[in-house]
């Protein structure tokens, strides 16, 4: 384990347990997610039970307890999004990548998941890649996003 | 050390007498105390499936639910997390109030169509069936997290806790594997109310959250006291050498 990587994080808090949730997404942020060695250092220090880690990690989608891609593709699936087709930009996102929404691809590069409401409906569809956003992201976009990144 | 999430004034701390109406009837009771607890010492009967009066409230079945306010703005809120203050004006058993009952009962009968506990709630609400879809037939756990809180509050250990978000949260170990903090006492096994958690004890040996445990057997009688993890851990709570222990009730 990385100590000093950790370190670098903690020491941004007071270690109060309240300081939970930011170090776990300064974690997120840091490594793609959540090593399992990572929390139990974060448990001692904030003496917040592993119980109680595991419990928030595993509730918040941001949070991911296995290695995340290079990039995390989201496609929104909220309510305008979902009317707008998003559902087929899933399918062809996962058929393109040849991975199911949750998982990661094998050669490590793309994370894909689906999320609620983006905030941009009047874009919709939309999808984003890392940090950036794609409106009206309709099927026959898909291969020239991901050829953004490849 | 016990880590504690609830609001203490939700359960126990007193505060002064103040009065309020509960079904009509003014009663006094003390500030804060939870309307669910001010309600029962009154003599008004409210069902529960998730609290426990050693334990914090933490509002997860709402069965418990009541009406509050006067007509038309009243609001529901679960009784057990809900404080008694003056002026308070509860309905415990209104029109609105059962409607609300009888649908968590139907919710849960969908969830763990098997269960017995549930079964009779429901019936004794005049719930038989429910129109919401059943995932797992064999399912038996309502999420009410007792298991959690007496592990986490009573015993001081918190060896489980919940995994995930509805519909696929479940009561785990973290990272689903053998904890380490558990210490084999059986109690979440002990204060579940549908027997969800398996434990076996066979051969001198507990298993249970999928660890083995030894058991200690009594230096007189020699029948099995407890695990020795448990033990032992009561030896480093009270301070007392583990082998004060080693002897069961019957026999000291
Ligand atoms: S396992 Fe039992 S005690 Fe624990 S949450 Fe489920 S029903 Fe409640
Ligand atoms: S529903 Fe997709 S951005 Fe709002
Ligand atoms: S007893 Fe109040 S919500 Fe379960």
């Amino acid at each position: 384990m990385d100590l000093p990587r950790l370190e670098a994080i903690l020491s941004r808090y007071e270690g109060e347990s309240w300081d939970l949730i930011p170090v776990l997404q300064d974690i997120q942020d840091a490594y793609s997610y959540l090593p399992k060695d990572e929390l139990q250092v974060v448990s001692e220090r904030l003496n917040v039970p592993m119980t109680q880690i595991y419990s928030v990690a595993t509730f918040f989608k941001m949070f991911s307890l296995l290695p995340k891609g290079k990039h995390q593709i989201k496609v929104c699936l909220g309510t305008t999004c979902h009317l707008r087709g998003g559902g087929r930009v899933v399918e062809s996102l996962s058929h393109r990548l040849g991975v199911e929404v949750g998982y990661t691809t094998k050669d490590m590069q793309f994370s894909l998941e689906t999320v609620g409401c983006l905030g941009s409906c009047a874009q919709a569809p939309v999808m984003m890649v890392d940090d950036k956003y794609f409106g009206r992201s309709t099927v026959d976009k898909v291969p020239k996003i991901l050829k953004l990144y490849k | 050390m016990v880590w504690k999430i609830s609001d203490e004034t939700a359960y126990d701390t007193l505060g002064e007498e103040v009065h309020l109406t509960i079904n009509g009837v003014t009663i006094r009771a003390p500030q804060d105390q939870s309307l669910l607890v001010t309600a029962r010492q009154n003599g008004f009967e409210i069902p529960t499936l998730c609290y426990h009066r050693d334990l914090p409230s933490e509002g997860h079945c709402r069965l418990c639910v009541v009406e509050i306010g006067e007509h038309p703005r009243t609001q529901i809120v679960n009784s057990c997390t809900y404080p008694t203050q003056a002026g308070l004006v509860v309905q415990t058993h209104s029109e609105t109030v059962l409607q609300a009952r009888r649908m968590v009962l139907e919710l849960l009968l969908a969830r763990t169509p098997k269960a017995k506990l549930i079964q009779e709630m429901a019936a004794a609400h005049g719930v038989y069936e429910s129109r919401f879809k059943t995932d797992d037939p064999e399912e038996l756990c309502i999420l009410c997290g007792l298991c959690v809180r007496t592990c986490r509050e009573v015993v001081g250990v918190s060896a489980i806790s919940m995994k995930g978000r509805t519909p696929d949260k479940q009561v785990a170990t973290p990272f689903m594997e053998k904890s380490s903090a558990c210490i084999g006492c059986g109690s979440c096994a002990f204060v579940c109310p549908n027997n969800v958690i398996p434990y076996t004890e066979k051969e001198g040996i507990r298993t249970i959250w999928g660890r083995d445990f030894e058991l200690q057997p009594c230096n007189v009688c020699g029948n099995y006291i407890a695990p020795k993890y448990q033990l032992e851990h009561w030896a480093k709570i009270t301070g007392d050498p583990v082998e004060n222990f080693f002897v069961c009730k019957d026999c000291r």
